[in-house]
């Protein structure tokens, strides 16, 4: 395992200089013009064929408020990566991964959904899990734990 | 001469002048015969509907009810069971199911989330379905014990039982 992981560390010197093994999975923290280039290059050269997962976190207050995260998965040396990225909240924009897996056209959508990232790129990011008229992004920090947003009007004297 | 052909001996139906007529109150009537003939609808939609399984299965039994022969179709049934937590994505179909009911009908709110909305209190739940469509009985529960559900469904009897039955309705 560490074989694969200081092999990965090595050719993305540049790109991700902190990588770390965390919990066993290698996480690299790159820039957001970079992702779509080093996940290019986990695919091809180390075998990440696998796409596990796309999310968000959202740091309230920081600068860069969002953390784009992105799990690969190898089954040729059964490993994990994880890849990283910082977007700011004025624009909150990263590459879409879908020229290289198409699994990421669904993912891609929900996380525009719960965190409101925009994927460079997919050209469908209609929601997927909220429906049409949401207003906002509810898992954001800032979203009111108790808004909701009703598509059938309550009635009038609910028992 | 052969034996004579042994048979059992049928009962003469003759009228015999005692209860051949009864006299009874219409709304008990009919409301005897809808009580016993509930067909639900179940509208499962999460867990709650292992134990709506377990309430159906051989060692509880709701047929003893009725009240066992679910319909698929919202136009052949008169109980509506939601059976589990209800988003607001959903509230539209659920509320499409209702009104393809046929009068008379009658709506069982199975567990908590389908009560109150249960534990969940954020964006995506609706806080009971009573927000939305007419509740006659509620069953309490995370998820509720079959005997909670046949008490419900008992009350439901009872009510049924104790509701007018108006052969004309107001839509009629």
């Amino acid at each position: 395992m560490s074989a694969v992981f200081d092999r990965i560390k090595d050719a993305f010197a540049r790109e991700a200089p902190g990588a770390a093994v965390s919990h066993g999975i290698l996480v690299l923290a790159v820039a957001p013009a970079d992702v779509l280039a080093v996940v290019a290059r986990l695919k091809e050269e180390f075998g990440f064929d696998l796409f596990l997962d796309v999310t968000a976190v959202d740091w309230p207050g920081e600068p860069l408020r969002f953390e784009v995260v992105w799990h690969f998965y190898s089954t040729r040396d059964f490993v994990r990566v994880r890849v990283k990225t910082r977007v700011p909240e004025a624009d909150p924009t990263v590459d879409s991964l879908v020229p290289l897996y198409g699994a990421a056209r669904f993912m891609e959508r929900e996380c525009h959904d719960m965190y409101g990232i925009v994927f460079r790129g997919n050209a469908d990011l209609r929601p997927i899990l909220l429906y049409e008229g949401f207003v906002g992004h509810p898992l954001r920090k800032d979203y009111p734990k108790g808004r909701e947003q009703p598509l059938v009007p309550y009635r009038e004297d609910p028992r | 001469m052969s034996a004579p052909a042994r048979t059992i001996p049928i009962a003469r139906a003759e009228p015999s002048g005692a209860f051949e007529y009864i006299a009874t109150k219409k709304d008990e009537l009919i409301g005897w015969a809808r009580k016993f003939s509930l067909f639900p609808y179940p509208f499962v939609t999460a867990c709650c509907a292992m134990e709506f399984m377990a309430v159906s299965a051989t060692p509880y039994d709701t047929d003893r009810f009725g009240a066992a022969l679910p319909r698929f179709s919202p136009r052949q049934s008169d109980l509506l069971m939601v059976v589990g937590t209800v988003t607001h994505k959903q509230a539209p179909v659920l509320l499409k199911v209702y009104e393809q009911m046929c009068e008379p009908k009658w709506v069982m709110a199975f567990g908590a989330c389908a009560t109150s909305g249960g534990f969940y209190q954020n964006y995506a739940a609706l806080p009971g379905i009573d927000r939305i469509i007419p509740v006659d009985v509620y069953i309490p529960g995370c998820p509720p014990r079959p005997e909670t559900v046949i008490d419900g469904i008992m009350q439901l009897q009872d009510k049924i039982a104790r509701e007018r039955h108006p052969i004309l309705t107001r839509e009629f």
